[in-house]
C-alpha cells in the first residue's frame, strides 16, 4: 500500500501496539526500543506520566524478565501470533465478518519483528462453502508470516473436509520448533447424527454451525486420531515441551454448546507425561484459560462475534472479559500473540481490539492463580 | 403436530359449539381469525368445526336463535362424526385420560374437597384447560427459537442471527429491563434491544412491537430466564 498522511490517533495507536508487543519479550536492544516508543505514544496522547498504562507496564515486564530467568532450560525464546474464528461468508453477502479477518492479518502484519509463524485456529468460514474457503485462503494469504493452519466444524461439516484439505493439506500433523514439539489436531470430529435423519450437506452444516443445537454430537479427536497422537509422541522425550493446537478446548467446558471434548481424558493421559505441555485452542471466543496438571490451556479470540460465558462449567483460573459492547462491533474480539519462554512454557497475549491487551502468562496458571492475576473484570457475565 | 392435537382434544371433551368462538388462529397470532363460514341454502344456519372444514347445515335454526343444550350437543356430535369419517385412523387424545403436566404450568393438585375455597370460576378449570395453555404457551416460545435461530426470518440481509451471538438466548438478560440504555439516550424496554439487534447487527429492518415475531422473540428470551429474579434498571 501506498504512504499515506496519519492521523495523530493512528500514529498513537501504532506506538501503543509496538510498546505493548514488545514489553512481553523485553531484553536490553528491545527495552530501549520500548522506552522510546512509549515516549513518543504519552507524547501523541498529550499525557503525563505516570498515568499511562505504558510506563507501568514497562516496569512490569521488567520485573517479568528477571523471574523467568529463573530456571531456564535453554530454549530459544520464540513468539507466534495467531488469527481464529473469522467465520467468513462470502463477501458479497456479509463484508463484517471479511473485514475482521483483514484487521487481524493487517495487526499481525505491523508486527516488528515478524513472529516465527501465524497460527491460524480454525473455523476460517461460516458454512463450509468451497468459495468461502477460497475467500479465507485469499485473505490469510496477505499474511507476510508463513502459517500454520488449524481446522474447525465451519471449515468441515458441508463437504466433510474435502475442499479444506485439498487447500490446506492434512487437518493433524506436527512439527519441531527452536526445541519445542508442535502438534496440531483436528478435534472436531463428529458422530454421524445426519444418515439416519437424511440431512443434506447444507442442514448437516447448519446445525453443526448452531452452538445450541442439541441434533449434533459432541466434538471428540476420536480414536484414529489419539493412536495418531500416541505414535507422533513416541518419539519425543518427556523433557520435550509441547504445544498442542486444536480448535476444541480439550477438556469439558459446557456440554450444551459443545464447548467440550468428549475424549478430554484420553488426549490429557496421552500429553500427561511431558513436563511442559500448552493447549491453545479457538472455538469460544472469549478469555478463557485453564490448568489441568501439567497442562495450560489459552483459548483465542474471534475476529467476527464474541461468545457470552457459559451459565456452567468455566475453569476457576479463567478471569472473565468485560461484557461485550453490543454498540462496537470490534468490542470482544482481536487477535494475540503466544511468547514462548526459555523453559518453554508459553505466555498469551490477548489483543483485544479497542480496549487494552490482557497478558496470562504461564506462571500464572502453574501457581494456580497466586501470582500475575489478571486484572479482574467490571462487568461479568449477568 | 401440537395445533391439530389441540383441536382434537378440544372436540373430544366439549360442545363443538362453544370451540366455535375459541379457536381457529394460528398459536402465536395475535386476533381472533374467523372462518368462512358457508351461507344456509335453506335458510337455517351452517355450523363449522374448529378446523374451519368440516360443517353441517341445522336446517330448523334460524340465524340469531339459539340451540337448547340436548340441540347444540347432538349437533356437535354429528360434526364430530363427520370429522372422524373423513379422518379414519387419525391420532385421538382425551385430556382428562392423560398424564399431568410438568411444571408451573400444570394443574395445582386435585384440592380436598373441605380444606380448600371452591366454587369460583379459577377454581373451576380442569386439567384439560391447563394443558392447552400450556401447549398454547409452548408454541409461542418454541415460534421465538425458530425466528431467533433463522437469519432470514428475522429478515437479516447479511446472514446473522440471534443465536451467532446469544447461544440459548444468553446475555439477553431480559430480566434488567426496563433500564437506561446510554447509547440510546432514553429507557429501553426488551424489546427495543431486540429491534436494536435486528437493525444493526442481524441489518434487517426493525419489527413494529406488535408484530407476531417480535412478541415471539419477548417470549423465548424471558423463556429462557425463568426463575432468575427480576432486577429491573441494572447494569
Amino acid at each position: 500500500m501506498a504512504a499515506r498522511h496519519k492521523s495523530v490517533e493512528t500514529k498513537y495507536m501504532e506506538d501503543r501496539d509496538t510498546v505493548l508487543r514488545g514489553l512481553a519479550r523485553l531484553d536490553r536492544r528491545t527495552f530501549l526500543k520500548v522506552l522510546a516508543a512509549s515516549a513518543g505514544a504519552v507524547m501523541a496522547k498529550g499525557l503525563v506520566p505516570p498515568h499511562t498504562f505504558q510506563l507501568v507496564n514497562v516496569a512490569e515486564a521488567a520485573l517479568d524478565k528477571t523471574t523467568s530467568a529463573i530456571g531456564a532450560s535453554g530454549t530459544p525464546p520464540f513468539s507466534f501470533a495467531y488469527v481464529s474464528d473469522t467465520h467468513m461468508y462470502l463477501r458479497t453477502l456479509n463484508q463484517r465478518f471479511v473485514k475482521g479477518a483483514v484487521k487481524a492479518v493487517e495487526d499481525v502484519n505491523a508486527l516488528d519483528p515478524q513472529p516465527d509463524f501465524v497460527l491460524f485456529g480454525g473455523d476460517l468460514a461460516q458454512l463450509g462453502r468451497p468459495e468461502e474457503l477460497e475467500q479465507g485462503k485469499g485473505v490469510l494469504s496477505m499474511l507476510k508470516a508463513p502459517v500454520k493452519m488449524m481446522v474447525g466444524e465451519h471449515d468441515w461439516f458441508y463437504d466433510m473436509g474435502e475442499k479444506w484439505q485439498e487447500l490446506f493439506g492434512p487437518p493433524n500433523y506436527s512439527f519441531d520448533w527452536k526445541g519445542v514439539h508442535v502438534v496440531v489436531l483436528m478435534s472436531v470430529h463428529e458422530k454421524d447424527f445426519w444418515t439416519a435423519r437424511k440431512l443434506t450437506p447444507a442442514e448437516r452444516m447448519q446445525i453443526v454451525a448452531g452452538l445450541d443445537n442439541g441434533i449434533q454430537s459432541r466434538f471428540e479427536v476420536g480414536e484414529e486420531e489419539r493412536a495418531w497422537l500416541k505414535r507422533d509422541l513416541a518419539k519425543v522425550p518427556a523433557t520435550t515441551p509441547l504445544l498442542v493446537f486444536s480448535h476444541s478446548p480439550l477438556y469439558k467446558y459446557y456440554r450444551n454448546w459443545n464447548f467440550w471434548t468428549e475424549d478430554a481424558e484420553q488426549i490429557q493421559a496421552i500429553l500427561k507425561p511431558y513436563h511442559s505441555v500448552t493447549v491453545i485452542h479457538g472455538h469460544t471466543h472469549q478469555l478463557l484459560f485453564n490448568q489441568i496438571g501439567n497442562i495450560s490451556f489459552y483459548g483465542m479470540l474471534s475476529t467476527a462475534w464474541p461468545w457470552p460465558y457459559a451459565p456452567e462449567g468455566l475453569p476457576p483460573l479463567t478471569v472473565q472479559m468485560n461484557r461485550a459492547d453490543p454498540y462496537d462491533q470490534l468490542d470482544g474480539l482481536g487477535d494475540g500473540q503466544v511468547n514462548v519462554n526459555k523453559d518453554g512454557l508459553a505466555d498469551m497475549m490477548y489483543n483485544l481490539w479497542d480496549r487494552n491487551p490482557v497478558t496470562v502468562r504461564a506462571q500464572y496458571l502453574r501457581s494456580q492463580g497466586k501470582v500475575y492475576r489478571p486484572p479482574a473484570p467490571q462487568f461479568a457475565s449477568y | 403436530m401440537i395445533s391439530k392435537r389441540i383441536v382434537l382434544l378440544m372436540f373430544g371433551t366439549t360442545i363443538a359449539v362453544a370451540c366455535l368462538t375459541v379457536r381457529g388462529a394460528r398459536l402465536h397470532a395475535q386476533q381472533t381469525v374467523t372462518h368462512d363460514v358457508p351461507v344456509s341454502k335453506s335458510g337455517g344456519t351452517v355450523v363449522m368445526l374448529c378446523d374451519g372444514k368440516t360443517s353441517i347445515e341445522v336446517k330448523n335454526l334460524k340465524p340469531g336463535e339459539m340451540m337448547s343444550r340436548a340441540q347444540a350437543q347432538a349437533v356437535s356430535d354429528d360434526l364430530m362424526a363427520k370429522w372422524r369419517r373423513a379422518h379414519p385412523g387419525e391420532r385421538w387424545e382425551v385430556a382428562q385420560a392423560s398424564p399431568a403436566n410438568e411444571g408451573s404450568m400444570a394443574a395445582p393438585a386435585a384440592a380436598p374437597s373441605l380444606s380448600v375455597q371452591q366454587g369460583d370460576t379459577y377454581a373451576s378449570f380442569q386439567p384439560r384447560d391447563y394443558k392447552v395453555w400450556k401447549a398454547e404457551t409452548d408454541n409461542f416460545v418454541a415460534e421465538g427459537k425458530r425466528v431467533f435461530h433463522d437469519a432470514k426470518a428475522l429478515g437479516s440481509t447479511i446472514g446473522v442471527s440471534c443465536d451467532m451471538c446469544h447461544p440459548d438466548a444468553a446475555n439477553t438478560h431480559p430480566e434488567t429491563y426496563p433500564k437506561y440504555q446510554v447509547q440510546l439516550q432514553r429507557v429501553a424496554l426488551l424489546r427495543d434491544m431486540i429491534d436494536w439487534c435486528i437493525e444493526n447487527p442481524v441489518k434487517g429492518k426493525a419489527l413494529d412491537p406488535n408484530d407476531p415475531k417480535l412478541r415471539a422473540l419477548e417470549a423465548y428470551i424471558y423463556a429462557q430466564r425463568k426463575g432468575v429474579p427480576l432486577d429491573y434498571g441494572k447494569h
